[in-house]
């Protein structure tokens, strides 16, 4: 029935078919919508989050999918500025993976606020000197700049594309990448970074706290590099999965060897800075401050295992396999890679966020636990399910995969 | 920084207090006496203390030793007003938020909440090592009647944005107004005092001009025994803590065995 609005040359499923597959991501997005609305209706008690931890899963769920969404800007980074020109395989589908990222963090935001109504506050009366401000500011300029990303692949669109001034808009808009992409990289690295600065200047949290380079602590650093360390890693994650649902080879294996072998070096440059930056904490700048590393680690759930395995079970493992040509060319080795990889930035946001806040500071301070309850797991998961409905659209009606007719003849 | 920033502005003062740990009991009457003055909502059912409103809340600590020897003591803890000082240059949760919804007053070291303009990001709760900044999580409400009796100098906050102690900083704009009527540019010690400090039955707090040698809390703060919060995290607050017992020093404070002369003796 929408076969005219397919593109040419590929198959695709029935419509029925297509239909039954949103109905059912639809669920799982419907409770997340009640979720926001019990928020949005009823306040912020509906959740688990309490004044010990005024920072939560949503927090550490939003730095997490924007590091993740950093595979849009690096590759669009590696394929129009350091033109590795395999990249334009894929580049295209790693936008629709950083709008979705990016719609994710900004719908989890205005979740998470208080007052939402009140969020344009933060440009109106921006304080230039909190970090939080240049994040937003840089996140809503990058996520109109995917826009401006996306919009020429939907312009693409067989039917649309048929129109005169949809077809030349569309061609501008391609004409301009490279300078619409130095924008998305200039902003993405700014905010990625201010996402690190985030904790990392909070002095009356020890644990967090990190000295750094002029106003920027060593976690604005250390943010950028982990987040394009992964990002590459989730467009791979994401390109298999797609590849699995449609049944068929999408990209060419030396395209995501290409950004699989990326990732692992920026992975391995990453964990030897992030080592440095974790003796060079625990010995100097959390024990000047009376802040013993034994006490950062004295609360179980967030015991020292937390360390090791955000390092080692998530860092050093997924680094080895992308580093090792034998075990990068093996499929499920790869993938696991890519897993480990993208669980441990979640971590490390996590960790950042929410574990700064767990750590008791004052000595008499008592430690309190937190589980996010329903409606906070509810409404995190919903980019998942909203995200799986704009890839499973956009792979249906626009040319994303520019390998997909080569690789899947008909 | 304070000097730079009050040039031509006029005389500037630093409010603060310093709170006699010996002479607290914890019968919690500066609690209840900050609540009732600023119009704090609390619920039917507050026992989940994680999520209450607090502007002071005292904490109870122990030695831990057996008897005869057990020993408590109470910590009364406000806003601590931090001045921040060293290579911050800010207080913690000034410096972050992201709306200018929370300011440092030059002019009396005062750390401000404007609620009208706080969205409800939290981050200041984040920066803030004291727990002194609570967010509301519920709608304001009180019991039928009782709304009668709220104080109309102080705004009640609506649900969604965080709140905290202002070191009851509408007493300190009542004083200027009775001084300006009376043609006084300044105003007296005995004019301005919070509602926790008048409230204490065992006069274990003392709030004033710190930087006033006329005022009590100058000489107080400079007492042996005198220490501070998390001195060493650099937050540079501006209440005092003074007690004659050693392990409640201890207890109260991190120490990394450097400090130096003053307001930290070992």
């Amino acid at each position: 029935m929408d076969s005219a609005l397919i593109p040419e040359g590929v198959k695709r499923c029935p419509l029925k078919w297509f239909a039954v597959w949103i109905g059912i991501l639809n669920v799982p997005l419907m409770v997340g919508v009640v979720g926001a609305l019990l928020c949005w209706g009823l306040a912020l008690n509906q959740t688990n989050m309490n004044n010990n931890y005024p920072f939560a899963l949503w927090i550490a769920a939003d730095l997490g999918v924007i590091a993740l969404g950093a595979g849009a800007f690096f590759t669009g980074f590696l394929r129009y500025i350091v033109k590795i020109d395999e990249l334009n395989n894929i580049v295209n589908f790693t936008v629709v993976i950083g709008v979705i990222c990016y719609a994710a963090a900004l719908g989890i935001l205005a979740i998470d606020i208080g007052q939402p109504l009140r969020g344009w506050f933060i440009f109106w009366h921006a304080n230039v000197h909190s970090m939080l401000t240049e994040v937003a500011f840089c996140i809503s300029c990058y996520f109109m700049v995917l826009c401006i990303e996306y919009v020429p692949l939907i312009l693409e669109n067989r039917q649309i594309d048929k129109f005169r001034f949809p077809h030349a808009f569309s061609h501008r808009l391609h004409e301009m990448m490279p300078a619409i992409a130095a924008v998305g990289v200039f902003l993405s690295f700014f905010h990625q970074g201010s996402l690190g600065g985030v904790p990392g200047v909070l002095y009356g949290r020890p644990f967090a706290y990190r000295e750094g380079f002029l106003v920027w602590p060593w976690t604005f650093f250390l943010f950028i590099l982990s987040a394009i360390a992964c990002g590459p890693c989730f467009t791979i994650l994401i390109t298999k999965i797609t590849e699995k649902f449609a049944r068929k080879q999408l990209v060419k294996r030396n395209v995501i060897d290409i950004l699989a072998r990326i990732s692992g070096w920026l992975l391995a440059g990453y964990l030897v800075l992030k080592i440095l930056d974790t003796v060079y904490w625990v010995s100097s700048t959390a024990a000047n401050v009376g802040a013993p590393a034994g006490s950062f680690y004295a609360n179980e759930p967030f015991g020292v295992w937390v360390l090791i395995t955000e390092v080692g079970i998530l860092g050093v493992i997924p680094a080895i396999i992308l580093l090792t040509k034998r075990a990068r060319e093996n499929q499920p080795l790869l993938m696991l890679a890519c897993l480990l990889n993208c669980t441990g930035i979640f971590m490390n946001r996590w960790i950042m966020t929410v574990q700064s806040l767990a750590v008791p500071v004052m000595p008499f301070d008592k430690f309190f636990s937190y589980h996010p309850n329903w409606v906070e797991w509810a409404t995190t998961l919903m980019p998942l399910w909203a995200g799986a409905i704009v890839i499973s659209l956009s792979y249906r009606y626009l040319p994303i995969f520019p390998q997909e007719k080569e690789l899947n003849p008909l | 920084m304070k000097e730079e920033h009050q040039k031509g502005h006029g005389k500037t003062y630093k409010y603060g207090m310093v709170v006699d740990l010996d002479k607290c009991t914890g019968c919690g009457a500066c609690m209840v006496a900050c609540m009732a003055e600023n119009n704090i909502s609390f619920r039917k059912d507050d026992t989940n203390k994680l999520v209450s409103n607090f502007w002071m809340r005292v904490y109870k600590i122990s030695n831990g030793l057996p008897f005869p020897d057990a020993d408590i003591s109470y910590i009364p803890r406000p806003c601590m007003h931090c001045e921040g000082h060293g290579h911050h240059h800010a207080t913690p949760c000034v410096s972050v938020c992201p709306a200018c919804a929370t300011d440092y007053d030059h002019e009396t070291g005062i750390v401000s909440q404007v609620y009208t303009r706080c969205f409800g990001c939290r981050y200041c709760m984040a920066a803030c090592p004291y727990h002194a900044r609570v967010f509301n999580w519920w709608d304001p409400r009180w019991p039928e009647g009782m709304e009668k009796y709220l104080s109309p100098d102080v705004s009640p906050r609506m649900r969604g944005v965080v709140e905290k102690c202002s070191f009851c900083f509408h007493r300190l704009q009542r004083a200027r107004n009775k001084a300006y009527a009376e043609k006084r540019r300044e105003i007296g010690e005995d004019e301005y005092q919070t509602a926790c400090t008048e409230a204490c039955p065992g006069g274990a707090i003392t709030f004033g001009d710190l930087d006033n040698p006329e005022h009590k809390v100058c000489k107080l703060k400079d007492a042996p025994g005198t220490f501070r919060l998390l001195e060493k995290l650099g937050t540079n607050p501006k209440v005092y803590y003074t007690t004659t017992r050693d392990w409640v020093q201890k207890a109260a404070d991190v120490y990394v065995g450097n400090e130096g002369n003053g307001v930290t003796p070992a």
